[in-house]
């Protein structure tokens, strides 16, 4: 057993995920998704249904399931976030024809009820925050980290104008650090770099941080949506492990008491 | 010649019960013969799990497949959704689905595993070689289960990987197109060829498989279990004709030694299942989360994990040679890669069967194999470059030299003698 049993790590050489396609001058922020934060996940529904859902719709997830996942009361979900005349056991679909809005936008609107999981919870985040005013666009806006996407910029009221500009920041050294004056103690040497996006100031609801908060919680939102078992699951998985391991014990020491018969 | 029977440890009912069926059907014999009065050698160690660790994995298979059969929707317009319907709205679909994906890794798992233990302990030789062939067969069906599989979910990684490995055999000289054609059922993969690939996934493969794993285990308890020594327990036997060295495989192994092993591989199975089931995109990988689109090809087609060593070495020809294109001979690579461990009975003239007794470069040799077949797994992930060809190629070549060098180094080199009777260690 013990001579050739070395080889089995081999077997576990790691197993890494794919990279998703990143963009040049966007910093990709990080994206942790919170299943347990059910506020979160309820703003996030909301957001969806009114800033998203008339383009892109939710087609293999049921009203209902939501509502019971977001423990959201059927009365409530009914007035507030269903729209269109469905039931609550209905698909999350919606009105827009999909050979007519080819010709409106270029591309039909994908439905988005797994893009959390295609694309990646933090790229939808980055995606959603680095929309930027650019006039040479059919919609006039553009996007950092997917270039000349065919989609209208869906947060303008919220957010604001975002426009692309330049500030002064530090020098970043060959080694990666922030440069500094050497004669002048605590100074940051500086130089202007280009691709911030800013938000031109009293054009928008929401201030930068409500702005983050209210993005976070859709693509929160679309984790959810993207496996609405994901919570059942884990909680699941620990009592099968739990009762595997308690199984074991029992096993091996039954098998323990016939090895003992063998000389 | 039988002596006074024993008394029973069964109700008299149950005796009784019993003896009317055996006159009947061969149940208490069946039972002897491939369990109870199975010998097998008393010294298997952990590689020794894996066979029937493949068996739990098989039925396994097979049962979540046929609930997911009842749910699943084949047709070009119903199937991507009825993956998610079964995700969302069939009870416990997503445990259903995951356990089946998870499953056809853990297959793969397994299986190479198995043959694994077959390389290093000599498991292929004389008296076994019909038993290597019959698992050589196995494996090729279970490669083409796994495709065709694949393909169902209609997943747009479904749908091209389906496209560049059916479109391998265009590479064929003359009927290549023709060959394709009559693959698909169609110009294109299509409904058409997603029916057909449904009916061999959950009728067709699976009966293939299931005889073949029948004859699997009728061929091994023919000749016996080979042991990490490698040496024939049925040579030494004591006045009842019971193997000195052999033990009752019901209960000593099935209880003593695989329900442990069972249950230890299931916490590690479930631990994927709950907690990680697409495995960083190794298991389910990312763009099957959108539907088949011919229009829209994924930046990077590659195949599940458990392909990818050939899909490298299919890759690693870039040579046109006789006139022919580069793409054949990447074909003929591949199949020749996959095809080639069944002449190992012949090709391996070690006077030892162990890896324990054999030489240094038989050693070295097992050791590079492994290598090389884990880096092209690697290769075969990732989007070909000039240095990833050329260590596809290198490996490729390591690949090859320890089948076809095997009945050299076999020979020349030192071995250690073999025992008379299995070691304990």
């Amino acid at each position: 057993m013990k001579q050739s049993t070395w080889l089995l790590p081999l077997l576990l050489i790691p197993v890494l995920g794919y990279g998703s396609e990143g963009a040049s001058s966007w910093k990709m922020q990080q994206f942790s998704p919170n299943l347990q934060d059910k506020p979160s996940l309820q703003r996030g529904a909301r957001l969806y249904v009114n800033y998203c859902m008339g383009c892109h719709s939710l087609k293999f997830q049921r009203y209902e399931r939501t509502a019971d996942d977001l423990e959201i009361p059927h009365d409530i979900f009914m007035t507030n976030l269903v729209f269109t005349g469905q039931k609550i056991g209905g698909l999350m679909s919606n009105a827009l024809p999909s050979e007519k809005s080819k010709a409106w936008f270029g591309a039909a609107p994908p439905d988005l009820t797994m893009v959390a999981k295609l694309r990646g919870g933090e790229w939808v985040y980055n995606y959603l925050k680095a929309f930027y005013v650019d006039d040479k666009r059919p919609f006039g806006v553009n996007n950092m980290v997917f270039p000349n996407v065919a989609m209208p910029d869906p947060f303008l009221e919220l957010q604001g104008t975002p426009v692309l500009g330049c500030h002064q920041d530090a020098k970043i050294a060959e080694n990666g650090g922030e440069m500094r004056d050497p004669l002048v103690p605590g100074v940051k040497i500086t130089e202007e770099k280009c691709g911030y996006i800013d938000v031109v100031e009293g054009t928008g609801k929401l201030n930068a941080q409500e702005f983050d908060q209210a993005v976070y919680d859709i693509v929160n939102f679309l984790y959810y949506v993207a496996e609405p078992a994901r919570i059942e699951r884990e909680r699941l998985g620990l009592y099968v492990l739990l009762f595997l391991v308690v199984l074991y014990v029992f096993t091996a020491l039954l098998g323990r008491e016939y090895n003992k018969e063998i000389h | 010649m039988q002596q006074s029977p024993t008394p029973s440890r069964f109700p008299a009912m149950w005796t009784s019960f019993m003896s009317w069926v055996d006159r009947r059907f061969p149940a208490t014999e069946t039972f002897e013969y491939h369990m109870s009065k199975y010998y097998a050698p008393k010294n298997f160690n952990f590689w020794y799990y894996f066979g029937v660790l493949a068996t739990v994995v098989l039925v396994l298979q097979l049962v979540t497949g046929i609930w997911l059969t009842m749910s699943y929707v084949p047709s070009g317009d119903g199937a991507f959704a009825s993956v998610e319907y079964i995700m969302r709205d069939v009870e416990f679909g997503w445990l259903l689905r995951y356990l089946h994906t998870t499953g056809a890794s853990a297959f793969f798992v397994v299986v190479y595993l198995h043959m694994f233990r077959g390389l290093l302990y000599g498991s292929y030789r004389e008296p076994r070689e019909l038993l290597w062939l019959i698992g050589m067969a196995i494996f090729v069906a279970m490669m083409a289960e796994g495709f065709f599989g694949y393909l169902l979910p209609w997943g747009n990684m479904s749908f091209w990987a389906a496209q560049v490995i059916v479109s391998l055999f265009g590479a064929i000289p003359v009927i290549g197109g023709d060959l394709m054609e009559w693959i698909r059922g169609d110009f294109l993969i299509s409904e058409v060829t997603l029916n057909r690939f449904f009916a061999l996934h959950v009728v067709a493969l699976p009966l293939v498989l299931v005889m073949l794993v029948f004859v699997h285990i009728v061929a091994l308890h023919h000749v016996g279990s080979n042991n990490p020594d490698g040496v024939e327990i049925k040579k030494l036997k004591n006045a009842d004709g019971i193997p000195l060295d052999g033990i009752p495989f019901h209960p000593y192994y099935t209880i003593g030694h695989d329900l442990p092993g069972i249950v230890l591989f299931l916490i590690v199975f479930c631990a994927i299942v709950f907690y990680l089931p697409e495995m960083g995109g190794y298991f389910i990988e990312r763009p099957n989360f959108d539907e088949a689109n011919p229009l829209k090809t994924p930046e990077h087609i590659a195949p599940v994990w458990y392909y990818t060593p050939f899909y490298a070495m299919l890759r690693a020809a870039t040579y046109p040679l006789l006139g022919l294109d580069a793409k054949f001979w990447g074909f003929v690579v591949m199949a020749g890669a996959i095809a080639l461990p069944a002449v190992l009975p012949w090709l391996d003239r070690s006077p030892v069967k162990s890896m324990r007794y054999k030489g240094s470069i038989s050693k070295a040799m097992l050791a590079i194999f492994i290598v090389s077949f884990f880096i092209l797994g690697y290769l075969g992930t990732i989007p070909p470059s000039k240095y990833a060809t050329l260590l596809a190629q290198v490996c490729t070549v390591l690949y090859f030299a320890y089948f076809v060098l095997m009945p050299w180094y076999t020979r020349v080199e030192k071995t250690k003698p073999a025992p008379e009777r299995v070691t304990m260690r």
